[in-house]
């Protein structure tokens, strides 16, 4: 089942053009990475499945992005795209406040005030984070006061809160060390039963580890889009086979 | 030579760097030198908790004018905060670029007009309002909070403004990931985020409030009595100080100079929670 279908999107930061004509079709409950150099546009298609370029003066899009058939650009409230489309950021971003209140934000801000349901969202989400032993004895304490990868846990856990289709993660482990990280990736493959992953990242092992379809950006366009066992061990163009024998990126 | 002219230099910035240590130094020995014979001489009791200040009749009880000032100050902070903080909001938050540059420097502007020209503001306009529409005879505590109120707008606005535009765009952009639309982010993520830096400038509006002089005395009545009503005169510290300096002698010129101690520990106390808040922050 088709989950996004990105078709002709090109994206504009003033002048100059982040994403040329690219064509994606993105599978329901599978996990998509996102592969290429710096600036060649990964995070900017990834904003744009959430709208999160608008907060960015001077963006602009053509063409359509298509999420369960309805234009995320047409006429729809962005904020209730955003809670059916959550994101996890590159840099862990817990808000300054208690644990249980970061997980309790998007609950609260979507209209749930009961402190019963609350409190169960809370564990449901921090569950399925895979850190809720860890942190359940001091839920009334900091956010800030936990390690990176715990923090950047939370942060997914605050974005399951909301019950979202979609989990965007834009490399979400690339401030972690090893260990925070490959807890992270556990999470990841276990999160794909019930949600739509797409992440961005840097690292090549973690998309060969992880995802089930790679696509490889290279200057805002698409280069190759297949999945992952091809692209990594059978690519069908130069550039991809360049850029994944490490030949240049 | 090098090495004379470099030792030299570095005695020359080590005294200027004392000087600002030295004078608040010797403020403090003149002070305490001359104000706490004076509280032993009235008793410190009867001095910071006697209800009647009569020099004549050797009454040098000053409770009533702490109570003035922290009267005034609360009604000050009551005016000034909610308008300062939702200022502050809006500069960095929601204001078109256009206005900015139009209120920034009205709000500077603001800083920068002297005490006794607020004073002035508040005689001819806010007492004679006060008065008409509002009760007694204008020159009372209500005018002299909201004048007050006023005065502190530009440090309320200016220091909240700085301490919320500090706070860092991911938090921002984490609740607009969430669905929560900009005011939310804005009143939900970003002013408790910067929390620790409004109340600093809270603080420091205290702190300008309680010391501010010239223009409390033109507008509040200074009966030298316990507070009685909104509606009423009342005097303050500072405007104890200043209306008797000049023709005060001897132990009621002490008095004045323990008033002024007082004062000066209620500032201390200010600007101490100002650094422990400020040490929070970071």
């Amino acid at each position: 089942m088709e989950k996004f279908k990105i078709t002709d999107l090109d994206l504009y930061y003033g002048t100059f053009k982040a994403l040329i004509k690219v064509n994606l079709t993105i599978e329901a409950n599978q996990i998509t990475a996102f592969i290429g150099p710096s600036g060649c546009g990964k995070s900017t298609l990834l904003k744009s499945l959430n709208r999160m370029n608008d907060l960015i003066e001077g963006c602009r899009i053509d063409g359509n992005v298509l999420l369960d058939g309805e234009d995320i650009y047409g006429n729809i409230d962005v904020n209730l795209l955003r809670k059916r489309v959550g994101m996890v950021f590159q840099k862990p971003n817990p808000f300054p406040m208690s644990i249980y209140d970061n997980v309790a934000y998007g609950p609260r801000t979507h209209g749930i005030h009961s402190k019963i349901k609350l409190d169960e969202i809370v564990e449901t989400s921090l569950r399925n984070a895979a850190i809720w032993d860890e942190l359940k004895d001091r839920l009334k304490k900091s956010a800030l006061g936990i390690s990176g990868g715990q923090q950047q846990r939370l942060c997914i856990a605050r974005a399951l809160a909301v019950q979202p289709e979609v989990l965007l993660m834009d490399e979400p482990t690339s401030a972690l060390d090893p260990i925070s990280t490959s807890k992270i990736e556990d999470l990841i493959s276990e999160l794909k039963e019930r949600y739509t992953i797409i992440i961005v990242t840097h690292n090549m092992q973690q998309a060969v580890r992880i995802s089930d379809k790679t696509a490889f950006f290279l200057l805002g366009q698409v280069i190759e889009y297949d999945t992952t066992e091809n692209i990594f061990s059978n690519p069908r163009q130069k550039e991809t086979e360049d850029y994944i024998t490490g030949r240049f990126g | 030579m090098l090495k004379k002219k470099e030792q030299f230099m570095r005695l020359i910035f080590l005294f200027s760097a004392c000087t600002s240590i030295i004078a608040v130094f010797l403020i403090c020995i003149f002070l305490f030198a001359n104000g706490i014979p004076a509280m032993s001489k009235i008793g410190v009791f009867n001095f910071l908790l006697g209800k009647n200040w009569k020099p004549s009749n050797a009454l040098f009880g000053i409770l009533p004018m702490i109570l003035g000032s922290i009267y005034v100050t609360a009604g000050a902070i009551l005016i000034g905060v909610p308008i300062g903080v939702l200022t502050a909001m809006y500069l960095s938050l929601f204001c078109p670029k256009k206005l900015y540059r139009l209120i920034k420097p009205a709000i500077e502007l603001l800083a920068g007009i002297p005490s006794v020209v607020y004073g002035f503001f508040g005689l001819v306009v806010l007492v004679p309002f006060i008065r008409n529409y509002i009760g007694g005879n204008g020159s009372v505590m209500l005018t002299a909070s909201i004048l007050l109120g006023m005065m502190i707008l530009p440090t309320i606005i200016n220091v909240s403004e700085s301490a919320i535009r500090a706070v860092p765009s991911n938090y921002y952009e984490g609740g607009r990931a969430l669905g929560a639309s900009h005011e939310r982010s804005a009143f939900f993520v970003i002013l408790p985020a910067a929390k620790s830096g409004v109340f600093a400038s809270i603080v420091l509006g205290v702190g300008r409030a309680i010391g501010e002089t010239m223009a409390v005395i033109m507008v509040a009545g200074n009966q030298a009595r316990m507070p009685k009503g909104l509606l009423k005169g009342v005097r303050t510290l500072t405007a104890n100080i200043v209306i008797e300096m000049g023709y005060a002698a001897d132990l009621h010129r002490e008095a004045l100079i323990a008033t002024a101690v007082v004062l000066f520990i209620f500032i201390l106390i200010i600007n101490l929670s100002f650094s422990l808040l400020n040490r929070k922050s970071i």
